[in-house]
Formats: C-alpha cells, structure tokens, sequence
C-alpha cells in the first residue's frame, strides 16, 4: 500500500511540468509583445493593449484586472532584476544585491551642463611647453625637528616664517637696509601680482564666454587690387584738403581732376597770360556776331533728331526680335520697308530736304 | 568662479558649499520636486500632495499650509522663482475651481525655466489612509511599469510618461538589494484615462531563483485625465537632453562584443619564425643525432648521451 502511495506521489510529480509548474507558484508569464526594460530605472514598459474587457466597469472587478496586469507586468520585471549578476554584500550572510546597469532612458538634465573654462596664461604655456604637473609629497622631512611635517601651513617644515628673528644682510645690500621690512614688502608685493593675476584670468575667461562672435572681416593679406587701390584713393582724399597736398609715391599714377558733376570748381585762364590767344578769342567772337548765318543749324539739328529717331527704333527692334526669334526676324523685315515711321520721315523730309537731299534709308 | 561681486561671494565654507551644490555640474544631483497648493485646493488635491510626500521623502515641500495664487499656464514667473530659490526642478501644482476640478499639474524645469507641463484631472482617489495594510518604508525606490500602447504612440502620452519616470524614479543607485524591491508604481492608459496604482510587491516561494510576485494595494491610487499641455519645443527638448562629453564611456580600442556576448580582443603581433616556435615537448619527436647532422649538414658538434 505505502509502495503504490508512493507511486502515485511520484506520478503526480512527473505529470506536473518539470521546472516551472503551472497554477500559483509558476513564474512563467505569456504577453503578446515583449515588455522593454530599463533596469537602470528599474522600469518596464508594456506596448501590449490593456485588456478593455476587464477594464470597463468601475469598482473592484477593474481593481482586480489592474492588479492582474500589474502583477504578470511586475513578475517579467522582477525576472529581469533576478538576471542580474548578484552578489552577497557583507559575507556569505548578508543580503544579495544586484549591480544595475546604467540609466537607458533619456530624461532631460536639471541644469545645461558646465562649460569648461579656458585654461590660463600659464596653463597654455604648459601645454605648449609640454610641462606636466608633478605630484608633490604632502609631508616634507624637517631635518631640525627630525619628523616629517608638512610643507606649508600650520606647523610647516623649516619653521614659521613670521617668526624668523635673524636675517643675515646680503653681501651687496646697504647696512642700513631694514631687511625684515623688505622681506615684507616683497611678500606684499607676490601676494598682489599673484592676486592680480588671478582676477585676470577671471576677466578674459569672462570675456571668452561673453563675446560677441565679431563679424567676419578680411584681415591686410586678403585684399583684391582694386580694393587696395580704392582703400589707397579714400586714404589719400580723406584729409582736411581733401588729397590737395598729399605727396604722391614715386610710382604712383596720377589721377585726373574729376568730371561731371564731381567738378564743382570752375576753372579760369590766368588774367594776364596768353595774349595772343586772347586776341584771336576776341575777334571769333566779333566774327561769329557779324555773320548773317543762323546760330542754329536746322540741318543739323534736324539730323541729329533723326540719328536719335533711328536708334531708338533699332534698340526697339532689337528687343522684339529677342522675344520672337529667328521666326520674327524674317517676318519682321518685309514690312519694314513700307512701315509706318519710315513713310512719315519721307512727309517731313521737303522741310529740310533741299539741302540735304532725299538720300535716307 | 564666475565674477562676482566681493558682497555676493560666500564667506563661509557652508555658503560655499551651498552655492556648489547648486551649480551645473557633470553628474547631477537627485531632482527634487517642490509640491505647491494653488487657490481654491480643496480636499482632494491637497490629500494627493500629503500622499506623495510620505511615500516620497525626496520630494521637498514647498509651504503645504500656505495658498500661492499662481497659474501656471498664464504666468510661469512665479513658479520659476519658487523654482530657484528651492532648487527644485519638478513640481506639483493643485488647485480647484469650478472649470477644472481637482486640477493637478505635473511639470519639470530645466535652468530654472519651464521645461514640459501637463494639467491633469484628479477623477477617483484613494489615499493612503483608505487602504488599511502595512506600506512600504517611505524612500524605497519604486518600480515603475506603464502598461498601454498609447504611452508609444501618442506624443504627449509618450512625454507624460518621460516625466513621470523623471518625478518617481528616485535617487539613480548603482546596486539594488534584491530583497528590497517593495514598491511597484503601475501606469495603464486605457480609453483615454490613466490609472496609476501604487503597490506592495509580496515576494512569494516558486520552484525555482525567480520568485513569484503577489501585489498588495496600499494606494495612492489615481484616476487621470490628461487636460492641457505646456510641452517644450523640440529643440529646448534636444537640448535639455544633450550630455557633456566628458559622460561617454571611453571606447577600448580593439576590443569587441559579438551577440552570444562574447568579448573578442585584437592583439596586434610581430612576425613569427614558425619554425622556431617552442612546442611541446614530445620524446619520440626529439630530434636524433643522425637527423640532426644530416639537415646541419654534419657540423654540429654531437655530444655523447650518456644515459
């Protein structure tokens, strides 16, 4: 009877799962979709839909469904925490702890992280040098206390230096010389440079970080030809006498009095100077006032109307054919013999066409 | 230090140690959250701040007596200057009124400006008190789950969630006690609602390591619904998240993982003279002395073995 009790134990055994068994102590969970975890955060986070089904009504039928959830949610966590490699703190007896991970989830910092100051004076030339910080000892060896003490600060290796009673006057100094004040005075004087210098740093590094980024220009170097010659033409006109008296270089070339509406001043022959030009001036003018001929030219007037007339038309025509093409071309040219404009030339032509004669195109 | 004037300079090293704490540093401190009542909290909103601060120590109380008549979707300067002189960058604003009811606002800064905000509606609570059972010591890190396919594909879902990972997560630690992983914080978002339930986790015997987990509820619990949002823009956001360099991992050259993790190393070798290569040595390989002399060419000297 115990034999077959047994049996029948061992039976249900081996029909159960082996590993994990089914029903209330199983850790086995079934999900749709993987849960992704950050165990840095000890965070898991479930893309599967809710179960609406469970979820709808209120009161302790939803509670029960939340719980559910939460509960299968919670074991895959726990089951990925458990993974972790653990160790017993404090002994074989103390309690297992598991070393997490980093952090994987992105989550916005408290404050824009630090900005590194620029690196001094000095530390630029260390770098450039290449001169390396050496690691001093904290305790010196003080050979008249026969015990290691510390280099600077209470009760320092080679005494206190405020209480040096004797100085011995250097070989080149003047006897009189107050050699406790000049030590003094030159412990002042470190004390400020450093202090100085320091507060220096602090002012270009504040500088650094608030600069405005400048404009790019293009330092001496970089100028064109004809750049420098302009930037040499507003130099040379930017003096009190607007480049008047300015000496010229010896290859320099000379520049020419300005035309047009830059030459505001009015140029006059000398009052005494060339007579015989004056002269001849002079009897043009009282030849021109004899004469019976017309000051103005009708002809050439009237040619150069003409000239003006033809030109505009031809910039005209020149435009009209770009717009047509090679098309427009042709068919522009038939017409134009028998256009309107050419005809009403020939209409006014009699006025002045005795002189001229009828050739025009 | 930057530049300051001799009057504003710490003259003690408390001061001293005071302002340091407060400056941007590589790795941050913890974020602290100021818990703020706005006007009109009635009952409800101000039973869910007392519940937050005693489940949550790291969370630093900003005045729960007091009434501070802000909006915080109007007017942040307030609020950024509680902000500053508490050196809180989370906060949690309450308020009532008849348009909104039980209002909550969960917000964080960044440089002691509004970085996201999202009002959210109180619908159902219990607090702590309600729920009669043994809690969890208070400063447990809790374990965070969001449950819901909204919190992927909804962008102010996908934020909220960010923001909650960043108020409830706690002190970053770099080794957890097993044993000690009590507290489970449940987030499911369902049909536009957000239910948060908080947990007592019951580790319970199962065949094998991994052992099997029972919940209890110990509250608070809340029903939630989104209202407004103050998101950031974009590109505050990247900024926000942007890490100074120096927190990289410093890559190990010539060293590499492959998926089974197995870690594979490059070592880089002279050239070998492989017939000079030390193997093991084997009797019946040893080199006879005829062998020998024949590939020297009889020139080798040949000493008598003497057994």
């Amino acid at each position: 009877a115990a034999a077959v009790r047994v049996e029948e134990l061992l039976a249900a055994a081996a029909a159960a799962a082996p590993g994990e068994r089914e029903g209330p102590r199983s850790v086995s969970v079934e999900k749709e979709l993987e849960l992704e975890f950050d165990l840095g955060n000890l965070l898991a986070l479930d893309p599967n839909p809710p179960p609406a089904a469970g979820l709808r009504g209120a009161g302790p039928r939803r509670e029960a469904a939340l719980r559910a959830l939460a509960r299968d949610n919670a074991q895959l966590l726990v089951a990925q925490l458990w993974a972790l490699p653990a160790e017993r703190a404090g002994g074989a007896a103390g309690p297992l702890v598991a070393s997490l991970p980093e952090p994987s989830c992105r989550l916005p910092r408290e404050k824009p992280p630090p900005k590194p100051r620029p690196p001094t004076r000095w530390e630029q030339f260390a770098r450039l040098k290449g001169i390396r910080r050496r690691k001093r000892t904290s305790l010196v060896w003080d050979e008249q206390a026969k015990e290691w003490r510390r280099r600077w600060g209470y009760r320092r290796a080679g005494g206190d230096p405020a209480r040096s009673w004797l100085l011995e006057v250097p070989a080149g100094a003047d006897p009189e010389e107050d050699q406790f004040a000049k030590k003094r005075q030159e412990k002042r004087e470190r004390v400020a440079r450093n202090e100085f210098n320091r507060l220096r740093n602090l002012a270009r590094a504040h500088r650094a970080s608030t600069a405005i980024p400048a404009p790019p220009l293009h330092p001496t170097g970089h100028q064109s030809r004809e750049e420098l010659g302009l930037a040499a033409r507003v130099a040379r006109v930017s003096t009190a006498s607007l480049g008047r008296f300015q000496p010229r270089l010896p290859k320099e070339p000379v520049e020419l009095p300005p035309r047009g509406r830059c030459s505001k001043k009015r140029r006059f022959e000398p009052v005494l100077g060339d007579l015989a030009a004056e002269r001849g001036r002079q009897l043009e003018l009282l030849k021109a006032m004899n004469s019976k001929k017309p000051a103005l030219d009708i002809t050439r007037a009237v040619n150069k109307q003409l000239r003006e007339e033809d030109a505009e038309a031809a910039a005209a025509k020149g435009k009209k054919q770009k717009q047509r093409g090679k098309r427009g071309r042709r068919q522009q040219q038939r017409p134009a013999r028998g256009g309107r404009k050419s005809g009403a030339r020939r209409q006014q032509r009699p006025a002045g066409g005795n002189v001229t004669g009828g050739k025009r195109k | 230090e930057p530049l300051v004037s001799p009057s504003r300079k710490p003259k003690t090293k408390r001061a001293k140690r005071f302002l340091e704490r407060r400056e941007p540093k590589l790795t941050e401190n913890t974020k602290n959250a100021m818990l703020i009542k706005g006007g009109n909290a009635n009952l409800t909103v101000t039973e869910v701040l007392k519940d937050i601060l005693l489940l949550f120590p790291f969370f630093s109380p900003f005045s729960p007596l007091r009434k501070n008549i802000t909006r915080p979707f109007e007017d942040q300067t307030s609020l950024e200057f509680f902000s500053k002189k508490s050196d809180c960058s989370l906060f949690l604003f309450g308020s009532h009124n008849k348009k909104r009811p039980n209002n909550l606002i969960i917000g964080r800064m960044f440089d002691y400006h509004v970085l996201d905000m999202i009002e959210l509606g109180i619908e159902n609570f219990v607090s702590l008190k309600d729920v009669k059972n043994n809690k969890c010591p208070e400063g447990t890190k809790p374990m965070l789950i969001f449950a819901g396919d909204m919190f992927e594909l909804n962008e102010e879902y996908r934020r909220l969630k960010n923001l909650l990972i960043d108020f409830f997560r706690g002190p970053t630690v770099p080794s957890i006690r097993l044993a000690g992983l009590e507290h489970v914080l449940h987030f499911t978002a369902l049909d536009g609602k957000i239910y948060m339930r908080s947990y007592k986790v019951l580790l319970k015997k199962s065949g094998c390591k991994i052992p099997r987990i029972e919940l209890e509820d110990i509250g608070p619990s809340l029903d939630l619904v989104m209202r407004r949002t103050h998101l950031a823009s974009d590109d505050l956001y990247k900024l926000s998240l942007k890490q100074p360099k120096a927190l990289k991992p410093k890559k190990k050259k010539n060293i590499s993982h492959d998926v089974f993790g197995t870690t594979y190393g490059r070592i880089h070798m002279q050239k070998q003279d492989l017939s000079k290569l030390q193997t093991r040595k084997l009797k019946g390989l040893k080199k006879r002395p005829t062998e020998k002399s024949a590939q020297d060419g009889g020139t080798s000297p040949k000493k008598p073995k003497s057994a």
